[in-house]
């Protein structure tokens, strides 16, 4: 198996299971001590609205271009040993999952600061959209400044 | 210069088009000059373009600056700041 395919990035419509994706990521390397996994997940509320369901749209090509090049610039930071992130696109709902970073290092500290980082970069760099369908119809999302501020702070360390 | 331009999201919705094929005028030189090019459409574009409205600019797929200048047959890609996650 070769070092590259222990880090991936896959966008796509369906869901996905942690545990398949941990397994996976984790086999054949007895020389992970942590792993690390976030999800972020669809809520069912977002300006004091009712969110009925959230489309995700995206720049093929540009989005895995960006999610690989982040997971690169992670592993010049830290020891990593795998890394997968996994992003859905298209229909969801409150309650689905929407996006997995997993990060993998001998060391907890490692798997835990690549994984805020790389999340921090997908947020303000990769191109992906979403639009929330409330009561009163469709309307994008805007770009929070936290999320601007969340990835500048990487950029003092 | 032929340049091939993308549209995503609101961008996309607003102006109705989500590619297109154009041929850019010698005056056009750097991203910039191209926003400045289709805000001259007027309506929605100069609404867009001139109105104080944040938007981000890919080339070729990587993000870039206003001042960065256009390759022939690029693909340039417009949109507002990306909300995924």
């Amino acid at each position: 198996m070769t070092i590259e395919n222990k880090f991936t990035v896959q966008v796509q419509h369906e869901d996905f299971d942690l545990n398949t994706e941990h397994a996976r990521l984790v086999s054949n390397d007895r020389g992970i001590g942590a792993v690390v996994a976030f999800i972020g997940m669809v809520r069912d509320l977002n300006l004091a609205d009712d969110v009925v369901a959230l489309e995700l749209e995206h720049y093929p090509g540009m989005t895995e271009k960006t999610l690989s090049n982040i997971m690169s610039e992670a592993c010049k930071r830290w020891s990593l040993q795998a890394a997968r992130i996994v992003h859905r696109v298209g229909k969801m709902y409150p309650g689905d999952q929407i996006v997995l970073v997993l990060t993998a290092s001998p060391h907890r500290g490692d798997a835990y600061e690549a994984n805020m980082f790389i999340m921090d970069f997908l947020k303000t760099e990769a191109p992906f959209w979403k639009k929330e369908w409330t009561a009163d119809g469709p309307r994008w999302i805007e770009a929070r400044a936290c999320d601007d501020q969340a990835a500048a702070k990487w950029e003092q360390k | 210069m032929h340049l091939k331009v993308l549209y995503f999201a609101q961008l996309r919705e607003r102006f109705g088009l989500s590619e297109e094929s154009l041929v850019a005028p010698d005056s056009v030189i750097t991203i910039a000059n191209l926003i400045d090019h289709l805000s001259l459409r007027g309506g929605v574009w100069h609404e867009t373009f001139a109105g104080g409205s944040a938007f981000r600019v890919a080339m070729n797929q990587d993000m870039v600056a206003l001042d960065t200048t256009l390759t022939d047959g690029a693909e340039v890609a417009i949109f507002r700041p990306v909300t995924g996650g």
